[in-house]
């Protein structure tokens, strides 16, 4: 593959984000993302199924018929999902209670099977575990700030039970601003559809004015 | 966005310019508010006026900032074309008189930003933006949104004056219990939830006959009801709104409660109590008819204010939230495309169903 780890590392964390840019894997975006812990948490599994389920198909990829491979990449996917699953129910049972029924949907999450058509049936093993790994963070990334900043403006908290995902050494994370009531709204679907929409026009804002710098220092070489 | 096209001279000759324009609707929908929000201020004294002029002023600073962010070069001629300065006065007369400054700040943002300048700015809006931020406000603080004061005349001794005023509206201090009340729809439905029927629950100060004179609690625009209808019909007086939404909101409202009233008057507020609380009169007069937002036939916005009407006294009657105006407004809002694709306009020159006209032979020039 002609493609350089740090380009596949740029575009799952920026350029092809699965959220900012493919807009993929809305229900979880939605849904999980009331504060930053539960993000950070729903991203970080996935990450984990993405990364494994790249590698396992991109290892089968010349065994599998391509009539066949979609049932197959599904069970597989779902094989993976179920061992996160009940690991997280073991070890984070806390967190696990939070998430509930969307850590078993991770299975239909468009963006784990979409990794593994688009990228890992056509790449060697290490490309599509650093593409899967590049897509998860990215990911996570994008849960955890949306998260974050619903659950500021929403509760007026920023990483609220930190310590039941990361370990109580992390307590230091958790904050809450004194004598903030909240705006319910946030914490609700119709602020999380309002956030991510300021993000991505934030997003399109400044690739255009990166853009525009770009053109300005090609124009003053140029002459 | 584009208001030069309403307002450019045309060249050919058969047109012919009315002479309106987006501000001159603006201002007289504004004139038309006047009476009321003078008596509003004189009800709830200067917490009130400070609340009014923040949100308006919030609203021209959303509407500044977008614009500047959108890169449109006249912003001075669309800032100040009235609308953004309307939505925040009619945001004001839905808010408990005497809610903190940041109530107003945030609500412009939620009206200028999230309800009209995302989707384009003037004309170009989905949903009215004041309903918009009233919903936001409601859903996500429903506290400070729902307490109401009392009545206190600015010449009576207890009213706050200028500086306690400030004071109030700046701090948000917490307000004695003899001022807070609740508005008529709230009363009876916390009265009816703990089972005591209207009989009782609507004797002395929540009478509905007070509401003709305005002297008890409410927002702005839901005190002096006859003061708005009076605004109203100077609109439809004047031909800036029809009386078709207007009608048609309130009798999907009065219709449905002078059935349940004359079924079980113990659980059903009456006709006139619907009509002369909460939004009602506003909604139906100043809401339902924005242009952007309703549909463009007649027939269409006949549909268009039933449904309201009709939604608003079944949100009041069974709903969690004791008015429903703003949540009916909103959904009908929604609705409108559809309204729109199911009701169009008869195209010049050809029948309802889209054929030509019959044009008798030899008439033709």
């Amino acid at each position: 593959m002609s493609e350089s780890y740090g380009k596949l590392m740029k575009d799952g964390l920026w350029e092809n984000n699965v959220v900012f840019a493919q807009l993929l894997a809305m229900c979880p975006t939605m849904a999980v993302t009331t504060s930053g812990t539960n993000g950070l948490g729903m991203g970080l599994a996935t990450t984990a199924v993405l990364v494994v389920s790249n590698i396992l198909v991109s290892m089968i990829r010349h065994t599998v018929s391509s009539q066949v491979r979609i049932p197959v990449f599904v069970v597989l996917i779902a094989t993976l999902v179920t061992v996160v699953d009940m690991a997280m129910n073991a070890w984070l049972h806390e967190l696990y209670k939070v998430l509930g029924l969307f850590i078993a949907l991770i299975v239909v999450n468009c963006a784990i099977l979409g990794r593994a058509e688009a990228y890992a049936v056509k790449n060697g093993v290490a490309a599509s575990a650093v593409d899967g790994l590049a897509m998860g963070l990215g990911f996570t990334g994008a849960l955890t700030f949306i998260g974050l900043i619903r659950e500021f403006l929403g509760s007026g908290t920023l990483f609220a039970q930190a310590s039941n995902l990361l370990g109580p050494s992390f307590a230091f994370l958790e904050m809450k601003l004194p004598g903030y009531g909240g705006a319910l709204l946030m914490i609700l679907p119709p602020g999380g559809f309002a956030i991510l929409g300021f993000l991505l026009a934030g997003k399109r804002v400044m690739e255009r004015r990166l853009e525009e710098r770009a053109a300005q220092k090609a124009e003053l070489a140029a002459a | 966005m584009n208001t030069a096209a309403l307002t450019a001279q045309p060249v050919a000759s058969p047109h012919a310019h009315g002479g309106n324009s987006v501000t001159r609707t603006m201002f007289r929908v504004q004139m038309a508010l006047v009476p009321a929000t003078l008596y509003g201020f004189w009800l709830f004294g200067w917490p009130s006026f400070f609340l009014w002029l923040l949100t308006i002023l919030s609203c021209l600073g959303f509407e500044a900032l977008s614009l500047k962010m959108m890169g449109v070069t006249r912003i001075k001629r669309t800032l100040f074309d009235g609308s953004a300065l309307l939505t925040g006065w009619l945001l004001a007369m839905t808010l408990p008189p005497w809610a903190p400054w940041w109530v107003a700040v945030v609500g412009g943002f939620i009206a200028i930003v999230i309800g009209k300048q995302v989707f384009g700015g003037v004309g170009q809006n989905v949903f009215n933006p004041a309903m918009v931020a009233r919903v936001a406000l409601l859903v996500s603080f429903p506290v400070p949104l729902t307490m109401w004061v009392s009545p206190l005349p600015l010449t009576s001794l207890a009213a706050p004056d200028f500086i306690d005023g400030l004071r109030i509206f700046l701090t948000s201090l917490p307000q004695p219990d003899a001022m807070a009340s609740a508005s008529l729809l709230g009363h009876t439905k916390t009265e009816l939830s703990r089972g005591i029927d209207l009989f009782h629950s609507l004797a002395g100060e929540h009478a509905p006959v007070l509401s003709w004179i305005g002297a008890r609690s409410g927002s702005l625009g839901e005190s002096a009801s006859l003061l708005i209808l009076a605004g109203g019909l100077y609109l439809v007086g004047v031909g800036i709104i029809s009386w078709h939404t207007p009608a048609a909101v309130l009798a999907g409202l009065a219709i449905p409660a002078a059935i349940g009233h004359s079924v079980d008057p113990a659980h059903y507020l009456s006709v006139s109590a619907h009509l002369l609380s909460g939004a009602a009169m506003l909604g139906a007069f100043f809401i339902a008819t924005d242009y952007v937002t309703s549909p463009n036939t007649t027939s269409g916005q006949i549909v268009f204010g039933l449904g309201i009407g009709f939604l608003t006294w079944v949100i009041r009657t069974y709903g969690g939230y004791p008015e429903g105006m703003a949540f009916a407004v909103l959904l009908m809002n929604a609705l409108t495309p559809v309204i729109d694709r199911f009701i169009k306009p008869r195209i010049l020159g050809r029948d309802r169903k889209g054929k030509p006209l019959d044009i008798p032979e030899g008439k033709e020039a």
